[in-house]
């Protein structure tokens, strides 16, 4: 399969697009326009019908990486393009390719200014996307993650509402300020080991003071992207001022970065750090549990409550990580798989709405379910789901990880539990305010249902709710090598720095 | 061929909650598809029990249980766990009542909810209600049994909030909600000790491995406990949460916001009990904790009368039933807690028939005062409606325990057993259902009396509009009737007498040295007869309160006030809750937002950081007047400071 060097196309396949968007039609802006939506959502179905393939093709009895390309790049520093999957990347590579199409679709009218540039700064995105989860290669995986920044800061600058501004800033500064600490700590990995090949580095053994120092820097960065508690104010704010399709990127893909990394990088190359550094997240993450569940209850805007919602979730997945077994880790790559797809849908469901009234206030709404019973149906599935009742995709990932976490720690366990509570009901009581009650509100009686379009953004997500609520088995099977792979990586790493340690007294 | 009996709901579900969208405007069109919802679900659910009634002889009676699996579920490491239907004994007695109650339900919705415009919709949410029940009675692991809890949760939320537009239907069903999770909260975290102690969560691998379990102990909480103690207890936390235990029970009463068959089907005969079964189910585990059990006893006795008291002096019909339901599910757990799991099954199941019929008999009350539930507004109807009148005598008299109905059969039962367990909880227990069944046979006389006797308090209008039910609504009311009558005498050999053991085959566990339910046959006289006794107190002291001398109970509330209003306000439980957890809550997430997210994180952090820098900016573009004598003093300064250090440094 890597003859064709699959995974460079479905990277560059949208960058390719843009590139065509950008020297298309440069006459009527309408046509303009028109030809750019086009384009877009073209070159991202078929990007997505070709990392189907990716997935029919893949081999779910091995761990080691497949699909994989590599080439010289600087070879002089030992630097190469390094592509590849495994059973912990490849399902991102989809969720990527899967939600950019419905992000096309879903700004087809709402977004009016400015449309080929819009167009442009999606795909080039989802080459950034993409490229970061198959990077095997540190260069090469920087290079993406903080290229994913650009378009995203433009979108919530340019597009997004209000307070616009000030929200892309704090996005970036945050992100970046976080990175900064990772570009560092690359580099002192490329001078300790002599290549940035990350498979290779896996099986380095880090010194453990060093690993210490370099877990901390990595923290530093993921722990922001994740986003967890306390530098998670960014992403209400990023939230509430992006476009729908901005929002649903960052909720669907951009928060999975962190727990990605996570995985991919702080187990396997800092065993002993991470064990040390366990109760730290365990802490921050209980705290997120709890605090932005609160928090979720007292607000008044939809996209904001949405967006705290979003940390108490990723609060689960850092605890599902860190349990360092199969259930927890299978959880934690699960529920952010299961969190791609729902709080997307959640943003986009409230991007519905938004369209037509402008208000994303809780208390300018109330009955709609006269108007749109389509539209609360879509609504109720996505908001139990997002509670975890089972069935639906939600309650895997969340029940995975509990019941990772209760094999190590029931306090931990038990304080994310009341998670749950808290969760169901600061979603009933949104749901209540916006759908439920009498419709008496004026700007909402001609308020229409569901269109056509929008039905088709809506029917694949609600499809992958129920299916991975019903048989997760299509998605756990592809994971089950790689996690049972990487958790032995981590003993045998873990035992290495004991020794080494042990070595040195 | 019998997992169409689960399977044959959610298809009437799917059907139904399709015809909601097709409906349109049109007058006609929609009186179409509201037939054909009608039409699908309640075909779905005839041919459904009617194979529940194979599967029931096939497994109970002849005693072929087995297992059908159909997929993998979840699959994690140790953790695997597949969608499988459990088909023992245990498991379709409850298909059997569930299918039956549901379908007679389903038709009466006919009838009970022609004027409602959302038809299709009502009917979708009864069926897909089925579906879930049937999933957690069929489970055959814990996550499956979870899947149905959480599901007839979610139906039950949709149901009570059905009719949207009103403000308390949709507290009530949030309320429901939320407090059903607090109990999930100890069902999971049972779910996970479980997983912790035994590496699976299928009832087959748990149950025959629970004897070797017996003395295991689990590190929990940074303590080391007895392993099936902790599993039970966090379990039964569930199990109240679901049955409306004391402590969990304040959605219950709210609940009644729903239709009247809800009401009935719901809160009632099924999703209710889910907590019992759930005990009976794992009777293997809780088995090995006496603890545990000991709790569940003191609990459900505890619920009994506390429930019972409140029942005495609600004024709305469908409140006072729902009180009912919840001591009569006092009783069914104090059963279970004394080992006698058989019993407080025996009692689900012929509660459920009573219980329904009392529901949907007070829904035809309903029904004809033209929606009034307010007892204090009703009387003097019983010649205008006597279908109704005699139909709601059965049923109380089967509530009350009255010799041959069937809650006499059932009632009595649990109650030897609970005197013959020879523990303290078990006389407790006795104690207190001796106590409650005095007030549910005064409380059930009171409703009878307020609601059909007397001087008819309702205005003109209403009085001229009452009539009786329709057909479909009176007939399965009969149906259920049945069941009330002769369900006691027909279960007792199979369910609690001489055929049990063959009957419930390896479903139920019951411990030698368990045997309250043995020794209940052969209770003193005294103790056999005590309940019909204070039964004919409790009814006589109803007529005589408010047929014979209707001051007197206007007398009593004013001379003990107190008591009449904490029975009123229910115990205050609501504004406790209130007070302890709803308004921190919200007091909690608005200051954590405000002052923790926004003074102190962005304060403190970006902002502040973006503050400073502006400040220093502002600051050091002071410094720039544009002067030259400024600058040239600057510098003066500056070179002097440079002489200045360099001296120093140079003599130092």
């Amino acid at each position: 399969m890597s003859q064709f060097s699959i995974l460079s196309l479905i990277i560059f396949l949208p960058l390719a697009g843009a590139g065509f968007i950008l020297l298309g039609n440069r006459g009527d802006e309408e046509v303009a326009a028109r030809d750019a939506r086009n384009v877009a959502l073209w070159t991202s179905g078929i990007t997505f019908i070709l990392s189907l393939f990716l997935w029919y093709n893949f081999n779910t009895e091995t761990a080691e990486f497949q699909f994989v390309e590599k080439a010289e790049w600087m070879p002089g520093l030992n630097i190469s393009y390094h592509l590849g999957v495994d059973g912990i990347s490849m399902l991102f590579v989809l969720l990527t390719t899967l939600l950019t199409p419905i992000c096309v679709l879903a700004s087809w009218r709402s977004i009016t200014t400015h449309v080929k540039e819009y167009m442009i700064a999606f795909l080039i995105m989802e080459t950034m996307m993409v490229g970061m989860f198959s990077a095997l290669d540190l260069v090469v995986f920087y290079i993406f993650f903080e290229g994913v920044l650009i378009p995203m800061f433009l979108i919530i600058g340019v597009w997004g509402g209000g307070r616009r501004v000030y929200a892309a800033f704090k996005f970036f500064l945050y992100t970046l300020a976080g990175s900064v600490l990772m570009l560092l700590a690359i580099l002192a990995m490329y001078f300790e080991a002599g290549t940035t090949d990350i498979p290779t580095l896996m099986a380095y053994n880090f010194p453990p003071d060093m690993q210490r120092w370099l877990w901390l820097a990595f923290f530093a960065s993921f722990a922001v992207k994740v986003p967890m508690w306390p530098v998670h104010t960014w992403l209400p704010d990023a939230h509430v001022e992006a476009p729908t399709a901005g929002s649903v990127i960052l909720a669907g893909v951009l928060l999975k970065f962190g727990g990605y990394g996570f995985l991919r990088f702080s187990l396997p190359m800092f065993a002993s750090a991470t064990v040390e550094f366990t109760p730290l997240i365990f802490t921050l993450s209980v705290i997120a549990v709890i605090y932005t569940s609160l928090v979720a209850l007292a607000q008044e805007d939809m996209k904001k409550m949405i967006a705290y919602s979003s940390v108490a979730h990723m609060g689960f997945v850092t605890i599902g990580v860190f349990t360092l077994n199969i259930q927890g880790i299978e959880g934690a790559i699960y529920l952010m798989l299961s969190h791609g797809v729902v709080s997307a849908a959640l943003f986009l469901i409230v991007g519905v709405v938004y369209d037509r009234t402008h208000s994303r206030e809780i208390s300018t709404y109330g009955g709609l379910v006269h108007r749109m019973p389509v539209y609360a149906l879509a609504f109720m599935l996505f908001m139990l789901a997002s509670v975890g009742l089972p069935g639906t995709g939600g309650f895997v990932g969340e029940f995975l990880v509990l019941v990772g976490i209760f094999q190590i720690n029931t306090w931990v366990a038990a304080l994310a539990t009341t998670g749950i509570i808290l969760g169901v009901t600061y979603m009933l009581y949104m749901y209540r305010r916006v759908i439920f009650g009498k419709l008496t509100k004026e700007s909402l009686m001609k308020i229409a249902d569901l269109e056509k379009r929008e039905i088709v953004v809506f029917a694949p997500l609600v499809i992958l709710v129920l299916w991975m609520g019903i048989y997760p088995s299509s998605f756990l099977d592809v994971m089950h090598v790689s996690v049972a792979n990487l958790i032995e990586q981590f003993q045998t790493a873990l035992a290495a720095s004991e020794n080494l340690a042990l070595a040195g007294q | 061929m019998y997992t169409f009996a689960i399977f044959l709901p959610l298809l009437g579900a799917m059907v139904a909650g399709l015809l909601v969208f097709v409906g349109g405007e049109d007058e006609e069109r929609r009186a179409r598809m509201d037939r054909a919802a009608q039409w699908s679900t309640c075909g779905a659910m005839s041919l459904a029990s009617i194979i529940a009634m194979f599967l029931f002889k096939e497994v109970a009676l002849d005693g072929n249980p087995y297992t059908v699996e159909l997929f993998t579920w979840i699959d994690s490491g140790a953790l695997e766990v597949s969608w499988a239907l459990k088909l023992d004994s245990l498991a379709v007695v409850m298909v059997l009542m569930v299918t039956v109650v549901s379908t007679m339900i389903h038709f009466y919705s006919i009838g009970y909810m022609h004027h409602d415009p959302s038809i299709p919709r009502f009917m979708s949410y009864l069926s897909l209600f089925t579906f879930f029940m049937l999933m957690l009675v069929t489970a055959d692991n814990l996550i499956q049994l979870f899947f149905g809890w959480e599901g007839v949760g979610l139906v039950s939320y949709l149901l009570i909030g059905f009719w949207y537009d009103r403000p308390a239907a949709n507290a009530a069903a949030i309320k429901a909600f939320v407090v059903n999770r607090v109990g999930d909260f100890g069902f999971m975290l049972g779910i996970f000790a479980v997983f912790v102690l035994f590496q699976s969560v299928n009832l087959d691998t748990i149950f025959s491995a629970a004897a070797g379990k017996a003395d295991a102990t689990i590190q929990v909480f940074g303590g080391e406990f007895h392993a099936l103690t902790v599993i039970g207890l966090l379990l039964f936390v569930g199990a109240m949460g679901k049955s409306a235990q004391l402590g969990l029970h304040t959605w219950l009463p709210d609940a009644m916001e729903g239709p009247t068959p809800v009401s009935a089907l719901i809160h009632a005969a099924t999703m209710v009990t889910a907590g019992i079964f759930m005990v009976a189910r794992l009777s293997p585990l809780f088995e090995y904790s006496e603890t545990a059990l000991t709790v569940i006893t003191v609990v459900g006795a505890t619920t009994a009368i506390f429930a019972a008291t409140i029942g005495c002096v609600q004024n709305d019909i469908k409140r006072v039933i729902a009180y009912s339901t919840m001591s009569q599910l006092g009783y069914m757990f104090f059963a279970l807690g004394v080992s006698a799991y058989s019993a407080g099954i025996f009692h689900l199941m012929t509660h459920a028939f009573f219980k329904a019929l009392l529901f949907l008999g007070a829904g035809s009350v309903i029904h004809a005062m033209s929606d009034e539930q307010d007892m204090r507004r009703m009387g003097g109807i019983w010649k205008m409606i006597p279908v109704t009148y005699a139909l709601m005598w059965i049923g109380s008299l089967a509530l009350a325990g009255i010799w041959p109905f069937a809650g006499y059969y059932s009632k009595d039962t649990i109650l030897e057993a609970a005197y013959a367990a020879g523990s303290g909880v078990g006389g407790y227990a006795f104690w207190m259902g001796i106590t409650a069944a005095f007030l549910t046979a005064f409380y059930s006389w009171r409703l009878i009396i307020m609601t059909f006797h007397g001087a008819p308090r309702a205005d003109e209008r209403v009085m001229a509009h009452v009539h009786e039910s329709p057909k479909v609504m009176i007939l399965p009311l009969i149906v259920l009737a049945a069941g009330a009558l002769f369900a006691g005498y027909l279960g007792f050999e199979y369910f609690v007498g001489s055929n049990a053991a063959e009957f419930w085959g390896n479903s139920i566990l019951v411990l030698p040295g368990h045997d309250a339910l043995e020794n209940a046959h052969s209770v003193p006289l005294w103790v056999k007869y005590l309940p019909l006794v204070v039964a004919g107190a409790g009814i006589a002291l109803a007529y005589v309160m408010y047929m014979f001398a209707p001051g007197l109970p206007a007398a009593l509330a004013s001379s003990f006030s107190a008591v009449h209003r904490f029975l009123l306000n229910k115990w205050y439980f609501d504004e406790l809750y209130d007070l302890l957890f709803v308004r921190p809550a919200f007091y909690l997430g608005r200051n954590l937002w405000k002052t923790g997210d926004g003074a102190i994180i962005d304060g403190v952090g970006p902002d502040g950081l973006a503050a400073a820098t502006l400040n220093l900016a502002r600051r050091a573009a002071k410094l720039q007047t544009g002067y030259l004598y400024h600058y040239a003093f600057a510098m003066l300064i500056g070179v002097v400071s440079v002489v200045t250090w360099y001296l120093f440094t140079r003599a130092g």
